[in-house]
């Protein structure tokens, strides 16, 4: 019963490596298609990433509850996607720009504040099991998923569904959509961009968290590897659709699980340049998805703006 | 609308000289104020963010001071670590007067090192001027084409530049550290993978006595020569009406793709360029040690300057002092890299948040006579 697996080996590897992987993604694109939605970009979840896996570290290992941990990251992307909301409803502030600088800042808290958290072990998330039906080793450890997986899937489904039949869900499409509807309409633009961010913010680091908390479980400088990056490329590659999120989260994390999983069934050349698979994946999708012509399918119209 | 004589009368040549340059000081003035009010701004947070960390803060100012500007060996340090500055931040100001944020000052640097150290490799035992022409010309074309392929992607299928330039970044990378392990890799370096050494003797120079290599001056020299490009050529003159008004360069019959994708040219190029200095000058082979995050400070100085390629020069200072003052930082107050890198982003952070500010005060504006 227990004999090697052979070439099996490489796709339960890759799809265990999707089921740890993709989270990040999920939460990440989750937060900036919030975000986006509203009309505004939000480049700096790559700060928002790192900071929610060292506060959730920090504060997990503090408290020893990684509940608590999650929460602070949380609350800490909240603050993040404040500040970065406040500063671009100043007009003539460039949101892109602003993004990145967020980006230096807050890597460079959290490189800073995490100094004293790489030694000690914090306590992790738990997991659940699905693989109990098989003895084979490979399979029971590729099938262990962390609960925040069905929670961002839900998180999909629940934001899709209020982007669509909440009164919430919709001022937040048109803000998107058009700021002069909006004005007429009474609500304010800068508020509910700003609530965007933030809250995305708050949803993106949770993602963070989950790379601290779960896998790869540890704190250090390398650990979000432009996950936060590729958040506004995912959203653009989901359509801003949420429940297209989930895909995207789970081709990206495919796309990056692949490398190891050759690398462990003995393929090791070219290992960086299939590192690069998910930013040239990235890049293909964008060529292959913008025009010059006409707008992108399903963008939010005010987003077009400050996107091309 | 009614002409009024007041109007007329500044038609007149001498007198649009002479508003023009009061003009030019008062937007002088605009711009150094509230550039000055955001250093301040994010010095005294940064004095907040090292008080709660339990150091004093004006002791880690004064440290950051002294390492960066405090004596002429630090003096020097800072110029050096501004050399790489100066072009890597005309990759971002380029591209911006055409109205295209580019952020893959990274790659193109990486790239531009990379292969100006192996075409060295491959005219090995040629004179050292040949060695170097042939490095700078691989250097800048590999960085002109590597940004030009996002502008080209923008202009023609409209792709987000800022985005494409981001994601490849990290293929620029992902690409170096291949063919630095790879087709490029000297197998004497095994501890440190990198390319085979450009040779002792074609290593650039250091100016008289000091450590500071004459790419400094060549920088400084390309930055002044931009800046004749930007404000007295009618490329420049174009492309800031691409980037201002493109309809309107459209109608004037300028073909705005091809400056787009000039400009974009000539900025990758600087930043190739500053990756082949830095190799030829400091690293003497490219590995590692070019890929620590020249090109994104470069869009930090090209922001700070405003897209003027003079003001790079002093912009490019200051941030090469912050990084030079982050080593006394470290000896002396036990504050690591990362703080400087926080002190960076609230920099940024501050400087693009200050936009805001412009036309805000009106002892800044022309008086309009009537």
């Amino acid at each position: 019963m227990s004999q090697s697996l052979g070439y099996w080996g490489v796709p339960l590897a890759v799809l265990g490596g999707i089921l740890r992987l993709s989270p990040p993604f999920l939460f990440v694109s989750l937060g900036e298609c919030l975000t986006e939605k509203s009309g505004r970009i939000n480049l700096g979840q790559e700060g928002t990433l790192v900071m929610g896996a060292m506060s959730a570290y920090g504060i997990s290992y503090l408290s020893g509850s990684p509940w608590l941990g999650v929460l602070a990251a949380g609350a800490v992307g909240f603050i993040l996607g404040s500040i970065h909301g406040w500063f671009c409803s100043r007009p003539r502030v460039n949101d892109i720009a602003l993004g990145i600088a967020m980006m230096f800042l807050g890597e460079g808290l959290a490189f800073y504040l995490g100094r004293g958290l790489i030694q000690p072990q914090a306590t992790q998330l738990a997991s659940v099991n699905l693989g109990w039906w098989s003895h084979q080793p490979e399979i029971v450890a590729a099938l262990k998923i962390n609960i925040l997986l069905p929670v961002g899937l839900a998180l999909a489904i629940i934001m899709w569904w209020a982007f669509r039949y909440t009164r919430w869900g919709m001022v937040v499409r048109l803000a998107g959509e058009s700021t002069d509807a909006s004005r007429a309409m009474g609500y304010s633009i800068n508020t509910i961009r700003f609530l965007a961010t933030a809250v995305g913010g708050f949803i993106a680091a949770i993602g963070g968290a989950f790379l601290s908390l779960y896998y790869p479980g540890s704190w250090n400088d390398n650990i979000s590897s432009g996950q936060g990056l590729m958040a506004v490329a995912l959203v653009i590659f989901a359509r801003w659709n949420p429940i297209n999120c989930i895909y995207a989260a789970v081709i990206f994390g495919g796309a990056k699980a692949i490398g190891p999983a050759l690398q462990a069934a003995g393929y090791s050349s070219y290992t960086y340049l299939m590192n690069a698979a998910p930013y040239v994946l990235t890049m293909v999708i964008m060529i292959i998805t913008c025009s010059r012509t006409r707008a992108w399918v399903g963008a939010p119209a005010e987003l077009g703006a400050s996107l091309r | 609308m009614r002409i009024s004589q007041g109007q007329i009368w500044l038609n007149f040549p001498v007198v649009n000289a002479v508003r023009a340059r009061s003009s030019f000081l008062l937007r002088l003035a605009e711009s150094l104020t509230i550039t000055g009010a955001a250093l301040l701004a994010s010095v005294m947070v940064f004095s907040i963010f090292v008080a709660i960390m339990k150091v004093n803060p004006l002791q880690a100012l004064y440290a950051m001071y002294l390492g960066a500007f405090g004596t002429s060996f630090s003096w020097q340090v800072t110029l050096v670590k501004a050399s790489p500055l100066l072009l890597t931040g005309l990759c971002t100001a380029l591209p911006m007067r055409t109205g295209l944020i580019v952020i893959g000052g990274e790659g193109a640097f990486v790239l531009g090192g990379l292969f100006a150290a192996e075409a060295a490799h491959m005219v090995m035992g040629a004179p050292t001027i040949i060695v170097w022409l042939v490095m700078a010309a691989a250097g800048c074309l590999v960085g002109g084409i590597w940004i030009m392929i996002p502008a080209a992607l923008r202009v023609y299928r409209g792709v987000n530049e800022t985005i494409s330039t981001l994601l490849m970044n990290y293929i620029a990378i992902a690409i170096f550290n291949q063919l630095v392990e790879g087709l490029f890799h000297d197998p004497n370096s095994l501890n440190n993978p990198s390319t085979y050494s450009i040779g002792d003797n074609n290593m650039i120079g250091d100016i008289g006595n000091s450590q500071v290599h004459w790419g400094l001056i060549v920088g400084i020299g390309i930055c002044i020569l931009a800046w004749i490009l930007v404000h007295h050529t009618t490329l420049g003159f174009s492309a800031d009406l691409a980037g201002g008004n493109p309809k309107a360069a459209r109608l004037s019959g300028i073909r705005i793709n091809r400056v787009i994708l000039w400009f974009a040219f000539l900025g990758g190029a600087c930043a190739g360029l500053a990756g082949m200095i830095q190799v030829a000058a400091v690293q003497e082979r490219a590995n590692d040690g070019l890929n620590v995050g020249y090109g994104y400070a470069g869009i930090l100085v090209a922001f700070m300057a405003r897209q003027d390629p003079l003001a790079i020069i002093p912009v490019a200072v200051l941030l090469g002092g912050v990084h030079a003052g982050k080593i006394l930082l470290a000896t002396q107050l036990g504050l690591p890299n990362s703080a400087a890198l926080v002190f960076q982003g609230l920099l940024f952070l501050f400087i693009l948040g200050a936009e805001t500010l412009y036309g805000r005060f009106s002892i800044f504006q022309p008086r309009v006579r009537t």
